[in-house]
């Protein structure tokens, strides 16, 4: 059964959902929002910013509900809800915003090292004390969400990163067995390339797709103290660090990649890696929770997709050091910015209750960060990534979240560079210390 | 506003410079009498007042900033961190992809020169003559300037993606069996910046060849005509009469052409998707966007964006020093 470990930046997830049941039992947390936290009990009216990344439905009016929930609840509180495009909201509208000291009070919040960042500028308002029941209550996926002990944010959802495939595609290339070893994902691959079938899609003009391979040849390859004491000393000299380069070289020299990947994106349209996936174009791509999401966007019959998509774990690596169990993800949480009124934090509490996390899966889908939530999990392949998750025993963050985003970015622009033949396994951790030493 | 868009107005207007040297021999003289007369102070004020107030905002003072920024290692959030001198500048000046990226831009101005300038000069001289639609064929040649950059990039996309238009129509025509077997014209490493510099050519060439056009409407007619009668032909009287007097505008179009093609940024990232394959066609605006945006390495993308303004500013120096000094004396002068 599962360890939980709870250091510096990694998620080690959670034992069984049963034990986190009865955790949150206990916790008696009742999901209707109270004032009674508040230093300021009194009735003054305020005002709530709340920045999402939602921005088509089910998720955007979802949202809007819950602010609408917590504002009947809490007369009070007026809750202004902005549901703005992903990466504009990561890239430029938080940190213009932080920067400026016209912040939104509750925003959108990715944990991992962009956060140690903004925590050691004092942007963030530490919650610890407010929130301590629900830090127990949501388990092991806070952790990107704590610095130093201390928690900045709470997570509403956190997902693995595993293999999604078309079942028939597999039967069409005669292949009995999803893989579980390295061995036997190239074994499907030769077969689907024998049988005309694109094996793998990545979108590799993106980078972080193509940077994904790498990190998850890294926690196959590498032991669990390794990966975690790297989480916080930014140390990549332990020598897995190469061996996880020259094992997806050796992987890449077979050419399981769909043709053209090289200029191929993630999520753009049909030629789209998750397009082509959906489209029947290739066979498998290697992505996180949301995957599902993306390809039903971009097919007509959404129902013969999901009744023909599937997902297991990355394979483990023979022979190697890693914990076989071990896999990559990452999710989704919010901060309070340091200047926001503790209503602010009363809703925060309020949106990782386990009664919105259950409905959250159930009409929005992704696995809920509260395991008590997991109930309302309705799509199958999620269910499966549950049950997984719940039985890894090393849950690490996305690596590039968790390094931050100087060494993240030198990381993937060097595991770019190995893809294009430009370097060698060994430049990648070399790249990485010089950016963690800047 | 009025005030300061006509002021700017008039002194940016490049393509307006263009014609003037054909445009005729205006007596100098005259505008320096202007320059002398006393100047009421108020009225300068009121029409550059704005305008100066605008551009030292928005040009000068972002321009200053960015010179100091570029000597700290500033993450984008907080204080400034470290000052690390030119530490910065020595470490773009090293880094890989940056020296890529301008030896992308370098290719990119050198081909834009060599295709784009002979094409279009023979496109304008073959429509100067009288044809028939002309009038329709200068519009099309004109309308991918005319389309934004955005949508010309997307376009190009679509059309050239492995599993693309053109790559689906090669397929049906039996050219190739699956799109797997069809060309990368976008994730070949060896083929891409052709791709591109074809795309280039064709978003570009119509804004040299109706700078071309324009300029050939300042070439007299008696000196042509004068030629024909002493027994030159058609092609002897454009190589020695018509291209020589099309000299100032070709050398505006260079100007515009090297700037535009050392800045490439937003039909590029949109084609290559942000220098796609494996960052083989960054460009160096897209190096500064990509380190500050997604490495949140401010300090060191204003270090490289300094260095990308000095590449322009020194570019533009030596053209007009060097290049373009004929034609700003002899429009000094007032003669053609």
């Amino acid at each position: 059964m599962a360890n939980m470990r709870r250091s510096g930046v990694i998620a080690a997830l959670a034992a069984s959902s049963a034990l986190l049941l009865a955790a949150c039992s206990s916790g008696g947390d009742d999901p209707a929002p109270t004032n009674s936290g508040t230093a300021n009990g009194s009735d003054e009216p305020v005002t709530i910013t709340w920045w999402h990344n939602a921005t088509a439905d089910p998720a955007l009016t979802f949202w809007q509900t819950v602010a609408d929930e917590f504002e009947a609840a809490n007369p009070n509180v007026t809750v202004e809800v902005e549901g703005i495009q992903n990466e504009d909201l990561q890239r430029t509208r938080i940190p213009v915003a932080l920067q400026s000291g016209e912040a939104p009070d509750l925003f959108q919040q990715w944990g991992g090292g962009e956060m140690v960042a903004q925590v050691n500028d004092g942007y963030l308002k530490d919650i610890s004390a407010m929130v301590a029941d629900d830090v127990e209550r949501l388990g092991g996926s806070v952790a990107p969400w704590q610095v130093d002990g201390k928690t900045y944010g709470l997570p509403y959802q956190f997902g693995p990163e595993g293999i999604w495939y078309r079942p028939s595609l597999f039967e069409a290339a005669g292949i009995d067995e999803v893989p579980s070893t390295l061995d036997e994902l190239s074994d499907a691959v030769q077969k689907l390339k024998d049988a005309g079938i694109e094996p793998i899609a990545v979108g590799a003009a993106d980078g972080w797709p193509a940077a994904h391979w790498w990190y998850n040849f890294a926690l196959q390859s590498c032991p669990s103290d390794v990966l975690q004491a790297a989480n916080s000393t930014l140390d990549f000299s332990d020598e897995c660090f190469v061996t996880a380069g020259e094992k997806l070289q050796e992987f890449i020299d077979t050419e399981p990649f769909n043709s053209g990947y090289a200029a191929t994106s993630a999520q753009q349209g049909a030629t789209s890696s998750a397009g082509l996936v959906a489209n029947g174009n290739a066979a498998m791509e290697l992505m996180g929770q949301w995957n599902v999401s993306v390809m039903t966007g971009l097919v007509d019959d959404t129902e013969a997709l999901v009744a023909d998509l599937s997902w297991f774990p990355f394979p483990s690596i023979e022979g190697s050091q890693g914990d076989p169990t071990a896999m990559l993800g990452g999710g989704d949480g919010y901060s309070c910015y340091v200047d926001a009124p503790d209503a602010c934090v009363d809703l925060l509490k309020y949106i990782t209750s386990d009664d919105v996390l259950t409905r959250f899966a159930s009409e929005v889908g992704g696995i809920p960060a509260a395991p008590a939530a997991h109930s309302g999990i309705t799509d199958p392949n999620l269910q499966v990534q549950a049950e997984y998750m719940a039985e890894s025993d090393y849950l690490q963050l996305w690596l590039d979240t968790s390094y931050g985003p100087t060494v993240g970015a030198a990381m993937n622009d060097a595991i770019i560079q190995l893809f294009a033949g430009n370097a060698a396994p060994a430049d990648i951790p070399a790249a990485m210390t010089a950016a963690a030493g800047q | 506003m009025t005030v300061s868009r006509e002021a700017s107005g008039g002194d940016t207007d490049l393509v307006g410079g263009a014609q003037a040297p054909s445009a005729g021999s205006r007596p100098a003289s005259a505008k320096t009498s202007q320059k002398r007369r006393p100047r009421h102070w108020g009225e300068i004020a009121i029409f550059v007042g704005p305008a100066l107030l605008v551009f030292s905002a928005f040009v000068i003072l972002p321009v200053v900033l960015a010179g100091y920024v570029s000597f700290f290692n500033w993450d984008g959030g907080g204080d400034l961190g470290n000052f690390v001198g030119f530490d910065n500048y020595t470490r773009v000046l090293d880094d890989g992809v940056f020296i890529s990226s301008m030896k992308n831009n370098a290719f990119i101005v050198v081909m834009s020169l060599v295709i784009q300038g002979p094409f279009a000069l023979g496109i304008a001289l073959l429509m100067n003559r009288k044809l028939r639609f002309r009038a329709g064929f200068r519009t099309m040649i004109f309308v991918p300037y005319v389309l934004s950059e955005v949508v010309a990039g997307a376009m190009w996309r679509l059309i050239l993606d492995q599993r693309g238009i053109l790559n689906s129509l090669m397929i049906q025509w039996g050219i190739f069996d699956t799109p797997a077997d069809a060309i990368g014209w976008l994730s070949d490493q060896k083929l891409v910046m052709w791709v591109m510099i074809f795309v280039l050519t064709w978003k570009y060439v119509g804004l040299a060849i109706i700078l071309f056009l324009a300029g050939l409407q300042g070439v007299p007619e008696d000196l042509l005509e004068a030629a024909q009668i002493d027994g030159a032909s058609w092609w002897q009287v454009q190589r020695r009469i018509t291209i020589p007097l099309l000299g100032p505008t070709i050398r505006v179009w260079m100007f515009l052409s090297i700037i535009g093609s050392i800045q490439l940024f937003d039909m590029a990232r949109l084609l290559t998707n942000n220098g796609a394959p494996f960052d083989t066609t960054f460009t160096m605006a897209m190096f500064v966007i990509d380190r500050a945006v997604t490495g949140r390495q401010y300090g060191y993308a204003t270090a490289a964006a300094v260095i990308l303004f000095a590449i322009s500013l020194t570019a533009a120096l030596l053209f007009m020093r060097f290049v373009m000094r004929r034609d700003n004396e002899t429009a000094e002068k007032g003669a053609v």
